[in-house]
Order: structure tokens, then C-alpha cells, then sequence
């Protein structure tokens, strides 16, 4: 029993943190139909600008959730005006002048900072159940996770800035025909799913060492994850970070972590020949 | 040539839902041997669609496309061309990067040996006085051009069926004379299906014409009954 | 052929010459064994520049076929103790490996976007994978894996049908110089032939080729496994010239290497992806010997900069500057990838 509901946090757990690592690239993706492969060094930065304000002195809540998405939504804001805002409408040239980025910030980052490993530990003790000894800080993860779906949920449903993206996602002419201006749709978007990525990497920052290439750790499984799930942002994100959460996570327990990320990697590869528009192209159209 | 030979392609119950829109509603046609069918219905009937099940561009929602007999439903557009048809699509498809005789070649060389290929694509050339294009990428020649270059490379490999959407959009009224005149002289070999909305042009032609509208056949007869026919009047002129 | 493509033809091949003879002559061999991997870096570019830039297929993974190239030789020739089956092999697997992933790739006519997903993909599984054989259970033969540590020892090319005559580093010079021209003019020659004017044909305009009967599928499953087979001859002799394989070859890093050298030198041209990994891969060496300026840095500044710059790249660039002064512009390269993205709207 103690061990079925190890298992379940477990699943759950890895559900949360694939749902958290993928959040921002799937705005982005799913608002602008930007592919953004510096997505992971988005991640390794806001992981950074946790630690460094945590060795500075700052309360690592603060660190985590303040700090860090806002250090990196000013970097995806420059980002955004130097680079991506000449690229709109060219996917494969985003995705190649972003992989660009990716290198070039890891090359930033290891200047800076030396390629060593940094780290904080988790602010939160584990807990037992029954004799298994279960992580507090998974289930931050956990609360962490929903609270961003059920934010970004939120701010596309209901608030003005949801529905002028939205707008401006199904027809950028209509939107600027209504006075909204999509270039600074676009601008802002950008920039709130690179203070997501940001949220992400430092919350996940006191779970593992930190390098200046811990961006390709995160890149591939929130890839995955969002094109797999499809245009609709929150829908298409619950629902493939469940599909492959429990699927890696089962076959960790089974075998060994490769194991695991590969079985992800032969799984999306399945699903994206048999759903070439991911999960949402699918099911759920309808769907934000 | 009449209407007396036999079915050559075949459309049954042909629907293409596009969301909420029927784009080809419940569409039966049939195209015999030898004929001239001009389609014509103003913009948005459903046309290009049609035409585009046709080709195996579009995957009909529901129906069948039959060609001599043989469903084509599911084939892509490599293999019904390859089984004789020639297709001009609306808008002008070209392969910019590539010179005029390319382009024949590319057309010709799909169906003849090695050999037969050269003095083919030659006589095309001739054909369609395409000699002055000389080695200029077709990207760098002007609107006349292209489309003499287009519409070669349709009929150069003999196709038995030519399918052509909107062949005279664009052009001036001496290019439009020589280019009825050019399809009557490949309906010589070739069944074919005009589509256009010109009514000007269908009267040039002059044979039997479908006319679309909303998704469905409206009317099927000669040209001049059809052009005397109130509700094609209405739909032209109405709405 | 007109004239100006047979006149680069004998510069090309007079340069090629020159350096293949002239080289061993003039540098010690210390230089010339370094100069041999700037060599078997450019046919990897020309694999790349082939497939993306004549296919117009964007393979974000061009480093599976390397690293598999690598890996097969290394395996095999540990196995079969000499080189020639293990060489030949090692470009035969590669190949069959594209005509699957290609296959499975266009036959489901997946877009431009989802291809760059899955080639990139298919390259972390197999690094995952290999990365993770260090176990001593990971044995092909008499081949153990080794798993991150790579493998550090095996038999390097010798003298057909006799295992005994060893190349020295001269002679693998000669072969690497030799295989480079032949995969140069090879490609050429094949762009000149009825295959070639198709595969040009379906890059520039994917819907007309298919309404003319060309099953375009086929083409690019081609196209993509001629490109996959010169990625692995590169890998064997990336192979042969370290005698060391390891994971690193499959890594994402190494694939976005390749794709700088082809972008840089330039898209369409097969001497664009020459240059361009020569250039980047001496720029490279360049930096590495000081400890200022991190290599990364550099290699995805440059990246960024041609995109958002010079998106053509240098070579076409220059061509296009050359042929200002003489005659028409050339023929344009990598927009067309984009506007195939919908092939048939059916699905
Ligand atoms: N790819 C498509 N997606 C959605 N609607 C389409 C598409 N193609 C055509 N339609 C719609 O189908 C209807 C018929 O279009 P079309 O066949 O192009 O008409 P025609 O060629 O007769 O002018 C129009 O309402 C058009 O908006
Ligand atoms: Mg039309």
C-alpha cells in the first residue's frame, strides 16, 4: 500500500516537473508558432539567477520565484527584440538562429561562470511514508505545477491580454484590423513564456547540480513534450506530460533513467507519425 | 469530337467538407471520352476543390473519384498524373530555379526512354516557341511567359486527360484567343476539363459546361442553353 | 553543361589536385594529419549540404549517420580484424538507416518542422543509448561498447586484401583527399543526371514535381539515404584518423556544427559546405588555443548572425557578387523548404 502511494507521487511528480519544464516553450509555441530551441537555456538561466541571488543573500523563495522569472524575461525580451522579431513566419530559421542562442548562452554562462558544477539545496525535508521516505520538495514541485497550468489557464480564458493572443493566434491581420498592434502581442508573449521558463528553472535549480549545458538536459523532454502535445497550450501540455510522465517514470522504476528517457524519445516518435499535428491536432481542438 | 464515348472519369456522391464549410457538396459527375467539359460558378463554388479531388490533392470528406473505372481515392497526385493526366492548378506553379527547357524535360522524361526524350522535348519546344527563353530561369521571365512555359509543360508528355484551372487568368485578349485556340487543338487527342469563371471565355470555347454553385451542380448542358438559363443569370449576377 | 559550371568544375578540380599532390610535399606530418580532418569534416558538410541544401530537407540530426558511421567501422573492424568490409559497412548502414528513418519520415508526410523534431530526436536516442552502454554486458562480438568512455582502440585502414599493410598517415591523407573529391564530383555528377534535375525540381516546387507524376517521397528517401551513407564514410574515416570513437560524434552539439558549416559556406552549392567546414573548424582550432573566448560563444554568434544576416550563406553570396559583375542572378536555395511545409492539404 505505502508502496503504491510512493509510486503515484512519483508519477505524479514527474507529470508536474515535465508539465513545468515544457510550460514556456509551449506558449510560445503554441501562441506564436515559434519553435524556441534556447528554450532550455532559458531554464539553466533562471537556475542560475536563483543560486546566484540565494549565495547573495536573498530568501530562496524569493530566489526561486521572484528573481528568476524576472532576470529571465528580460533576457527572452532582448532576445526577442534582436533576434526572433525578424524571423516571424520563417519556423525553420527560428528554430536554427534559437539553437544558435542555446550555444551562445551556454558560452555566455560558461565565461561567466566557470564549467563547473553549482547547487543550492532544496529548502523543504522529506517526510516517511510508512518506511519509504518520500521528497517534501516533489510535492512543491507538484502545487508548483498546477499553479502554473491553472495560471496560464486562467490568463488566456479570462483576462483581455488571453483573448487579444488568442486573437492574434488564429489571425494576426484581424487583430492589428481591430487596433491591437501583433508585433507587441508577439513581444510580450515572448517574454511571459521566458519568465515562465525562468519560474521553471528555479524552482527545479535545488534539485540537481546546475552546468552551463544543463539547458540540453531540459530541452529535449520539453520539445517533446509540446510538440507532441499540440497547438493548444494547456490542454496539449496536461495531457503529453501525463502520457509520458507515467511512461518514463513506470519504465525508470522498471529498468534504469535511460531507459526511461529513451522509451519517452521511441514514444513521440510513434505519436508524431501516427498524429503528425500532436495530441491536440487531434483531440481536443477546440481546446485553449 | 461528341459526347459518345465512354466514361472516362466518375465522380460519386464527391463531398469536401472544409470545417463548418461544404466546399464540394454531394457532387456526381462523368466525363466521357474525348469531351471538352468546361466547369464554371462563380467565386467560391467549389470549383478549384473539386478539381483538387480530382488530382488527389485533397482527400474528399466522403464520395469516390473513379478514373477509367479504377477508384482513385487515397492515390496521391504523383500516381494519378503518372496514369496519363495533365494538371495546371490555379495558381501558376512553376519550378523558378529551373530553365524552360527543364521544365519540358522534366514533363517529358516522366514518360519516354532516354532515346525518344530529346527529339520530344525539342518538338515541344518548337511547339510552344520556347526556343527565344533560351537558358533564363523561369523565375526571371515575364507573366506571358511562364504561362506559355506552364502550359506546355502540362500537355507535353501527351496526356490523355488535361485538367485546367483557370488557363486564361491574367492574360490580354489576343493571349486568351490563342489560348482557346490551343485548347481545341488538344482536345484533339485529349479529353479535358476547363474550369473558369469567365463567362466570356466559356461562350470561346463553346461545348457542354457544368455549372457549380454552393458545392453542387447547378446545371449540366450546352453552352448556349446554359448561358441562356435564368438561374445561371441569377447566380452570376445575384448573390 | 554551360560554360561558367564547367570552368568552376576544373578550378575546383585543379585546386583539389594541387592539394592532394602539392600538401604532403610542402607541410611536415604533423600539419597534414591535422589537415586530413579538416577533410573529412568537409565531406560530413557535403552530406548535410546535399541533403538540405539539393533536397531540401532540414536534418537536424546529421550526426546519427556520422556517429553510426563511426561506430560501425570501430565495431566491425575490431570483430573482423581489417578494414575493408568494416569500411564498406560502415557506409552501407548509415545509408539503410536514412532509407528507414527517411521513409518512415516522408511516406507519413510529416512537415518540415516535425522532421527536424524527429531527426533530432533519433540522434538524442541513439546518444542516450550509447552513452549508456558502459556496462561490460554491452558487447557486439568481440567489440565491448564502452558507453561515454568510447572506444579507444581498433584496426585503421589498411591496403585492401591485406590486413597487414597499415596506412600510415600520409597515405590516409591520400584516401581522405581522394574520397573528398569523389563525394564533390559524385554529387555533381548526380545533380546533372535525370535524378538530380528531379530532386532540384521537387525543392523548388514540391506540388508541380508530384502533379507531374514524380513520387517525391521516393525521391527525398533517396536523397536523404545518398546523404546518410556520406555522413557514415565520413564517420569511418573520422574513425580511422583518431582511432577513438565516442558519444560525443551522436551529440546534438556536433549536429548543430554541421548545420553552422553548411550555413555558413552555403546552402545549394556543394562547395558552400566545403568552405564552410573548413573555415568554422579552423576558426574552432583557433579558439581553442586560448581560454578566453568560449568556443560555444562563438560557433552560435555565428549561427545567429547568418540566419538573421546572410541567410544564404558566404559562397552563393559571393557567386551572387561575381555574377552581378557578368551576367543574371542564381538560382535562390532555402525558401523553398518552407513553402513545401503542406504538400496536400488533405489530412
Ligand atoms: N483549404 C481550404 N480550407 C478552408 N476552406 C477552403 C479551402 N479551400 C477552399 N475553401 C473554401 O471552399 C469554398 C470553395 O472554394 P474554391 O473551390 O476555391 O472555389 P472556386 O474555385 O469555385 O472559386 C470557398 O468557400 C473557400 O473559402
Ligand atoms: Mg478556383
Amino acid at each position: 500500500m505505502d508502496f503504491v502511494a510512493v509510486i503515484i507521487l512519483e508519477v505524479l511528480y514527474a507529470i508536474a516537473s515535465l508539465a513545468l519544464i515544457s510550460a514556456g516553450l509551449a506558449v510560445v509555441f503554441g501562441m506564436m508558432r515559434v519553435i524556441n530551441l534556447a528554450h532550455g537555456e532559458f531554464l539553466m538561466l533562471g537556475g542560475y539567477a536563483a543560486i546566484v541571488s540565494v549565495r547573495a543573500g536573498l530568501n530562496i523563495y524569493v530566489a526561486m520565484l521572484v528573481v528568476a522569472p524576472l532576470v529571465v524575461g528580460i533576457i527572452g525580451l532582448i532576445i526577442e527584440r534582436c533576434v526572433i522579431q525578424f524571423l516571424y513566419g520563417r519556423m525553420l530559421d527560428t528554430m536554427l538562429a534559437t539553437w544558435g542562442l542555446s550555444l551562445l548562452l551556454t558560452g555566455v554562462v560558461t565565461m561567466i561562470f566557470g564549467n563547473t558544477t553549482t547547487g543550492i539545496s532544496t529548502p523543504i525535508g522529506g517526510f516517511a511514508i510508512g518506511s519509504y521516505q518520500a521528497s517534501g520538495y516533489n510535492i512543491f514541485i507538484m502545487l508548483a505545477g498546477i499553479a502554473v497550468i491553472a495560471v496560464i489557464f486562467t490568463v488566456l480564458k479570462t483576462t483581455r491580454l488571453g483573448l487579444i493572443a488568442r486573437g492574434a493566434m488564429q489571425s494576426a491581420d484581424m487583430a492589428s484590423g481591430l487596433g491591437h498592434n501583433p508585433k507587441r502581442i508577439y513581444m510580450v508573449t515572448f517574454t511571459l513564456g521566458a519568465a515562465l521558463s525562468g519560474l521553471a528553472g528555479g524552482i527545479l535549480a535545488p534539485l540537481t547540480g546546475l552546468t552551463p549545458t544543463s539547458g540540453g538536459l531540459y530541452v529535449s523532454k520539453a520539445f517533446i513534450t509540446v510538440i507532441s502535445g499540440g497547438a493548444a497550450v494547456v490542454t496539449g501540455t496536461v495531457s503529453s506530460s501525463a502520457l509520458f510522465g507515467t511512461l518514463t517514470q513506470l519504465t525508470m522504476l522498471l529498468s534504469t533513467p535511460v531507459w526511461g528517457d529513451v522509451a519517452m524519445l521511441f514514444a513521440a516518435i510513434v505519436l508524431l507519425r501516427l498524429l503528425p499535428r500532436g495530441i491536440t491536432g487531434r483531440f481536443f481542438r477546440r481546446q485553449v | 469530337m461528341a459526347t459518345k464515348g465512354a466514361v472516362v472519369l466518375e465522380t460519386r456522391s464527391l463531398t469536401m467538407r472544409f470545417g463548418g464549410v461544404v466546399a464540394v457538396d454531394n457532387v456526381d459527375f462523368e466525363l466521357r471520352e474525348g469531351e471538352l467539359r468546361c466547369l464554371i460558378g462563380p467565386n467560391g463554388a467549389g470549383k478549384s476543390t473539386f478539381f483538387k479531388c480530382l488530382t488527389g490533392q485533397l482527400l474528399p470528406t466522403a464520395g469516390d473519384v473513379l478514373i477509367q473505372d479504377r477508384s482513385m481515392l487515397g492515390e496521391p497526385p504523383c500516381r494519378i498524373a503518372a496514369a496519363g493526366i495533365g494538371v495546371k492548378t490555379q495558381t501558376p506553379s512553376l519550378f523558378n530555379g529551373l530553365t524552360a527547357r527543364e521544365h519540358i524535360a522534366l514533363a517529358v522524361e516522366r514518360h519516354h526512354g532516354r532515346d525518344t526524350a530529346a527529339a520530344r522535348i525539342d518538338e515541344v519546344i518548337d511547339r510552344f516557341n520556347l526556343g527565344d527563353l533560351g537558358r533564363r530561369l523561369v523565375g526571371e521571365l515575364a507573366h506571358g511567359q511562364r504561362q506559355r512555359v506552364e502550359i506546355a509543360m502540362v500537355v507535353a508528355a501527351d496526356p490523355w486527360l488535361v485538367l485546367l484551372d483557370e488557363p486564361a487568368a491574367g492574360m490580354t485578349h489576343e493571349e486568351v484567343d490563342r489560348m482557346v485556340a490551343l485548347i481545341h487543338e488538344i482536345n484533339r487527342n485529349a479529353t479535358m476539363i476547363i474550369v473558369e469563371h469567365d463567362m466570356q471565355f466559356i461562350r470561346m470555347i463553346g461545348d457542354q459546361v457544368t455549372v457549380f454553385h454552393q458545392g453542387a451542380i447547378l446545371i449540366e448542358d450546352h453552352v448556349e442553353v446554359v448561358l441562356s438559363d435564368a438561374r445561371v443569370r441569377e447566380v452570376y449576377l445575384g448573390a | 553543361m554551360p560554360d561558367s559550371a564547367r570552368n568552376r568544375h576544373i578550378l575546383v578540380a585543379a585546386i583539389g589536385l594541387l592539394i592532394l599532390f602539392g600538401l604532403p610535399v610542402v607541410v611536415d606530418l604533423v600539419t597534414l594529419l591535422e589537415i586530413s580532418i579538416y577533410v573529412v569534416y568537409a565531406i560530413l558538410g557535403l552530406s548535410l549540404g546535399f541533403i538540405w541544401g539539393y533536397g531540401g530537407i532540414l536534418c537536424f540530426g546529421q550526426a546519427a549517420f556520422f556517429g553510426l558511421g563511426a561506430y560501425t567501422y570501430a565495431v566491425t573492424a575490431i570483430n573482423v580484424g581489417e578494414s575493408t568490409g568494416p569500411f564498406l559497412l560502415a557506409i552501407l548502414l548509415p545509408l539503410v538507416f536514412a532509407a528507414l528513418l527517411g521513409a518512415m519520415m516522408f511516406y507519413g508526410r510529416i512537415s518540415d518542422v516535425y522532421m527536424g523534431v524527429i531527426t533530432l530526436v533519433v540522434t538524442l536516442i541513439l546518444f542516450k543509448f550509447i552513452n549508456s552502454t558502459a556496462n561490460e554486458t554491452w558487447i557486439v562480438g568481440k567489440a565491448r561498447l564502452g558507453g561515454f568512455n568510447g572506444i579507444p582502440a581498433f584496426p585503421t585502414l589498411n591496403v585492401p586484401g591485406d590486413p597487414g599493410a597499415l596506412l600510415d598517415p600520409e597515405q590516409f591523407f591520400y584516401v581522405a583527399m581522394v574520397f573528398l573529391l569523389l563525394v564533390y564530383f559524385g554529387l555533381h555528377w548526380l545533380m546533372t543526371t535525370r535524378f538530380g534535375r528531379v530532386v532540384v525540381a521537387i525543392r523548388e516546387n514540391e506540388v508541380r514535381a508530384e502533379l507531374l507524376g514524380y513520387d517525391i517521397r521516393l525521391y527525398k528517401t533517396a536523397v536523404f539515404a545518398i546523404g546518410g551513407g556520406i555522413g557514415g564514410l565520413a564517420g569511418a574515416l573520422f574513425a580511422n584518423w583518431g582511432n577513438f570513437v565516442s558519444p560525443g560524434l551522436f551529440s546534438l552539439a556536433q549536429s548543430a556544427t554541421i548545420i553552422i558549416w553548411v550555413i555558413v559556406g552555403g546552402l545549394g552549392t556543394m562547395i558552400g559546405p566545403v568552405v564552410g567546414a573548413v573555415l568554422i573548424q579552423y576558426i574552432t582550432t583557433l579558439l581553442g588555443q586560448q581560454g578566453v573566448i568560449n568556443n560555444a560563444f562563438v560557433l552560435g554568434g555565428i549561427l545567429v548572425l547568418f540566419v538573421l544576416l546572410l541567410p544564404k550563406g558566404l559562397m552563393p553570396t559571393l557567386g551572387q557578387l561575381l555574377t552581378r559583375l557578368r551576367r543574371a542572378p542564381r538560382r535562390p536555395a532555402r525558401r523553398s523548404a518552407e513553402q513545401a511545409e503542406g504538400g496536400r492539404d488533405g489530412h
